[in-house]
């Protein structure tokens, strides 16, 4: 018996560990290169120095573009987070005809629109509405291509909050609007949390859209300005993109140690979190 | 209901706007001609801190403050603005393309050579005595010092659809310090083929070195056809088009394709940088650290890749351990034309958009960006080949691998045919390629290539055996 | 102050929880939910349509077929299934939906949600946010990581597996995206079997421990049969987004010689390098209907449960 749970242990303690490598061994190239002077695509130990820093921080749009970064997502993430809850309330609690099958079929045109050849409709349908080089249209066409998705994750997390909670409160008169602001929010803000950091992740690594619909190099985000650090040649300039790479990933990985902290990270709510 | 509803509203209305998909727009040639207040857009894949900095640098400060200035001493307030962006060349393509079909596009535009057929087959640029008038095209002083070969890059069915922007060369480059190893000259020259397997394979015997770089594979894309398959068709004595038709699997590709087996099965290439996504950068990478003996690439990789100070691939020792060579013909005399040596010759052009308001300001821009000032302020201390002959002379004189070019490689060069089909047709050739590295034999890869092709051009359009 | 229950609602109760019990009504409901069919329809709907449509032109970027493109009807999809690239790429897409989606992100994901549940929160936490940020850093850094990782002379596997130069994403491209994404969608899966895990009764669960089950005999007869809804939502959505992914792109460019090249990145080339819009836009139509097959056995395999 004891010479089993020794096995078992010890296979745990290997998952884990093989787990833990596995998932942060790569992310170690991030660690080095950005401060090695001579950077390759491969990992090794750098020989150290700020000398990256600099020519990022001299680069006249790097730190420009996350700033541009910041303001697109936020638009996108706000618009997608609280539509996305409104419907999703909607739609678990009030038996609509043909929900699901709508929902469903939402779903999968996202997969056509964010693809590439959805390129020149979204083009030409922006340019007619007179909505190219703006900031704003562009979060919103981003949040559009993301709430299928986003209704969908956010409703099957509602469904299992369980309704008691709202019962009552109608029962001591409520309204509708209240019951879902003082009741179910703050039992929902798990979900929406996730699905808050999801749709940022989601909108910050957009290329596509903000490429086709932001003209100005001035008004480019950091996803755009990352394929766009090359030489003179057009050959990958290893020098400027692992520093641009980590201030790039900085911002995602506050909102979510943030969020983490705050709501806690789940997909199925009820009390227990 | 609601959603039947706007189902049909949509599919109508996407009825009535895919007819917006295809219109164009003629411009009238004297428009705004006496405007005071002119706006103008310069579209260029560059952007400063990345791809074509240089370029960039140039625009934003010092032509279009020239300009302004130039403008405003005549009584016109010119406004310039710089839509750069540094992408791939693919997607700038698609970027440009959908300006055109739209009015938000720049009034000069850049494009690369290559893509001039297809647009304006499309109509989506036109010749310019068409935008600006015959006359005021005509009476530019600029054309004299553009040598006729190099204006082939920026003509179209006998129309002169813009001014080129620049030109470079193809040779061999060497690593004179691994020659020296195994006991070949300095001043290397192969007259054939045969010589540069031979020097190949005595650079095998060395450790850790690839003899030869011969671009191949799809990855590279257009890598591959102008610094790989067409510099070594030419040395057969075919242009890839001729009489207006394409090389099918005629003897010419038959001979590029073996001597690409010869190449990469007698392991005297690495197949992988062929095969990898970022093969073209590692070659760059392996040849500056001496571990390739021979690569064929244009001057862009003295000036801009293995360059001392700037080089992304700096090479310290650049100026004395590289040597360069005319690409020699399959055999002396076996070229085009009779040709014992041969080489192509790329660059972009610099068009007017059809939509512009002010087509005659454009033009007044377009020919200042390339007068011998701005040329030789486009350069700003560096050296490198430009369209124009006057400013050739003075700059290059400084450096020898491009007075080089200028001086031998451009006489005896050849430029991609200005033709819509052209980058169907460089797949084919790249696909050919990297069927030949994968394993297959030339004869096999010739064929498939014939039929990618005929697929691509029609059957009328292939010349075959 | 009581109001008065709502009426509107005349759904049988077939479904429990289903009842309106924020007295909602079907009218305001269709308020909470135009703000996001709105945008919706603008930005995702009608420009899906239209590219469908486009699927049904010849239309390219650039030359005739650009300024004046014509009604071809089925013919890009007839060429499409004539096409022994487009053949590939739906293998490839298959290959890499099953093994990082259903088999990779899945078990990986399971698993460490399975074992993490008795774990010390310091080894939890550790593990949860290497995990997550795996999911969270873009697409295009992660590419880095991994062609870091990937590559031929200084790559980490490589070195640990003592086997360098071997140049793992030409040599084995399609195993070395399946390792990637896998690496790279898993935190979603862990969360949400996390989740899914914490809502088993703990009784069974002690239970099926005093009765001498083993692990997989709990996870079999105990666990599944109350989390099997969410393996499903699980599998649905991370295939959709899998078959959907083009980070494939960044890491392999398709290559060698179209040997990883998923549909999304067929249709880049078609779009992008080829220009042929038309075409890329059959295709997508194409991969909306794999998605759509997809989606049907998943909700064939719903209804089976209930």
């Amino acid at each position: 018996m004891s010479f089993r749970q020794t096995l078992r242990r010890t296979g745990y303690v290997a998952f884990m560990a093989a787990a833990l490598a596995f998932f942060a061994v790569p992310m170690l190239w991030l660690a080095s290169a950005p401060f090695d002077s001579d950077p390759g695509l491969g990992l090794r130990w750098p020989d150290w120095t700020l000398a990256n820093w600099e020519a990022t921080f001299s680069h006249p749009y790097a730190l420009g573009s996350l700033v541009n970064s910041v303001v697109l997502c936020v638009v996108a993430t706000a618009v997608t987070t609280v539509f996305a809850t409104l419907a999703a309330y909607a739609l678990s609690r009030v038996r609509i005809p043909g929900r699901d099958a709508l929902l469903y079929l939402l779903l999968l045109l996202s997969s056509v629109v964010t693809g590439t050849a959805a390129m020149v409709p979204i083009f030409v349908m922006m340019f007619q509405l007179g909505l190219i080089n703006s900031q704003y249209a562009t979060g919103l066409v981003i949040a559009g291509g993301m709430l299928p998705a986003a209704i969908f994750i956010l409703k099957d997390f509602i469904d299992s909050v369980p309704r008691s909670y709202e019962e009552s409160a109608r029962v001591f008169g409520a309204s509708p609007t209240q019951v879902l602001l003082h009741v179910v929010l703050p039992v929902a803000r798990p979900g929406i949390a996730t699905i808050l950091v999801w749709a940022f992740v989601q909108a910050w690594g957009n290329f596509l859209l903000p490429f086709l619909l932001l003209r100005d190099v001035d008004a480019q985000p950091a996803a755009v300005l990352l394929t766009t650090l090359k030489d003179e040649g057009g050959s990958a300039n290893l020098n400027v993109i692992p520093v641009f790479s980590l201030l790039y990933a900085v911002p995602v990985v506050a909102l979510y140690l943030f969020v983490s902290k705050r709501y806690g990270f789940r997909f199925h709510g009820g009390i227990k979190a | 209901m609601r959603r039947t509803v706007l189902l049909a509203a949509a599919m109508s209305t996407t009825l009535v706007l895919s007819g917006c998909l295809g219109q164009q727009q003629e411009s009238d040639s004297g428009r705004n001609a006496d405007a005071k207040d002119v706006e103008l857009t310069i579209t260029s894949n560059s952007v400063k801190g990345g791809k074509n900095d240089a370029g960039a640098k140039w625009i934003e400060d010092w032509v279009i403050p020239e300009f302004t200035k130039q403008q405003k001493d005549k009584g016109v307030n010119v406004k310039v603005k710089f839509d750069g962006v540094g992408v791939d060349d693919d997607e700038y393509k698609a970027k440009v393309a959908l300006d055109f079909g739209t009015d938000i596009g720049g009034d000069i535009v850049e494009l690369d050579g290559i893509w001039l057929g297809e647009f304006a087959q499309g109509g989506q640029i036109r010749p310019l005595e068409e935008i600006v008038g015959k006359d005021k095209v005509d009476a530019w002083d600029g054309w004299d010092q553009i040598p006729d070969a190099v204006q082939q890059v920026s003509t179209y069915e006998g129309k002169r659809y813009g001014i080129p922007q620049g030109t470079d060369g193809r040779v061999l480059f060497f690593n004179k310090k691994l020659f020296a190893k195994v006991g070949l000259p300095a001043d290397w020259q192969p007259t054939s083929w045969d010589e540069i397997t031979a020097a190949a394979v005595s650079l095998k015997s060395l450790p850790g070195v690839t003899p030869v770089q011969l671009n191949a594979g799809t990855a590279m894309t257009e890598a591959t056809t102008m610094q790989g398959v067409l510099p070594l068709l030419v040395g057969t004595g075919s242009e890839i088009y001729a009489d207006g038709k394409w090389q099918g699997d005629t003897d010419g590709v038959k001979s590029v394709l073996d001597f690409y087996q010869q190449v990469y099965r007698g392991k005297l290439a690495d197949p992988l940088l062929a095969q990898e996504a970022k093969g073209r950068d590692r070659s760059f990478e392996e040849f500056a650290q001496n571990k390739i003996g021979i690569l064929l690439e244009s001057d862009y990789f003295w000036r801009s890749v293995i360059d001392p100070e700037d080089g992304v691939a700096k090479m310290a020792d650049r100026d004395s351990a590289v040597g360069w060579a005319k690409i020699p013909a399959m055999a002396p005399g076996s070229g085009v034309d009779g040709q014992d040596f041969v080489s192509m010759s790329g660059g972009g052009l610099r068009v007017i958009n059809p939509k512009t308001q002010y087509p005659q300001q454009a033009w007044e821009l377009l020919q200042f960006m390339n007068s011998a000032e701005a040329t030789k302020a486009y350069l700003d201390g560096t050296a490198q080949i430009t369209q124009r002959e006057d400013v050739n002379k003075e700059v290059l004189a400084s450096d020898p691998m491009l007075s080089f070019i200028a001086e031998e490689i451009l006489p005896i060069t050849r430029f991609r045919p200005g033709i819509a089909e052209y980058p169907k047709v460089s797949t084919a050739l790249q696909q050919a390629t990297a069927d030949v590295v994968a394993g297959k034999s030339a004869e096999d890869a010739a064929a498939a290539y014939k039929d990618a092709l005929v697929k691509a051009v029609g059957e009328d359009a292939v010349a075959g055996g | 102050m009581v109001s008065a229950p709502p009426a509107e609602v005349a759904a049988p109760r077939r479904v429990p929880g289903d009842r309106d019990t924020a007295g909602l009504g079907v009218a305001r409901a269709i308020g909470f939910l135009a703000p996001g069919l709105l945008l919706i329809g603008l930005f995702l709907v009608f420009p899906a349509l239209w590219t469908i449509y486009i699927g049904l032109t010849n239309y390219t970027l650039t030359g005739t077929t650009s300024t004046a493109p014509a009604f071809v009807g089925l013919d890009n999809f007839a060429e499409a299934l004539d096409d022994a690239l487009f053949g590939n790429a739906l293998w490839l897409t298959l290959l890499f939906v099953i093994g990082s989606a259903v088999l990779g992100q899945n078990i990986l994901g399971f698993a460490l949600a399975w074992f993490l549940r008795g774990a010390r929160v310091w080894l939890r936490r550790t593990v949860e946010a290497f995990v997550l940020l795996s999911w969270i850093l873009p697409s295009v850094v992660v590419a880095y990581l991994w062609i870091a990782v990937l590559d031929r002379d200084g790559g980490t596997l490589g070195a640990l597996l003592g086997s360098p130069g071997t140049a793992w994403l030409v040599e084995y491209p399609m195993a070395s995206l399946i390792v990637f994404n896998t690496w790279r969608g898993t935190a979603f899966s862990m969360m949400l079997y996390s989740s899914a895990l914490a809502a088993v009764p703990p009784s069974q669960l002690e239970t099926a421990r005093t009765m001498g089950a083993s692990g997989w005999q709990t996870v079999r007869d105990v666990v599944f049969p109350h989390i099997r809804g969410h393996v499903l939502t699980n599998t649905l959505l991370i295939s959709l987004w899998t078959a959907n992914d083009f980070s494939p792109f960044l890491l392999t460019a398709g290559g060698p010689n179209h040997e990883s090249e998923t549909l999304p990145v067929f249709i880049y080339r078609q779009a992008i390098s080829s220009g042929r819009l038309g075409y890329a836009a059959a295709i997508s139509f194409l991969l909306l209907v794999v998605n759509l097959v997809v989606a049907l056995v998943y909700l064939v395999l719903l209804r089976k449960r209930s």
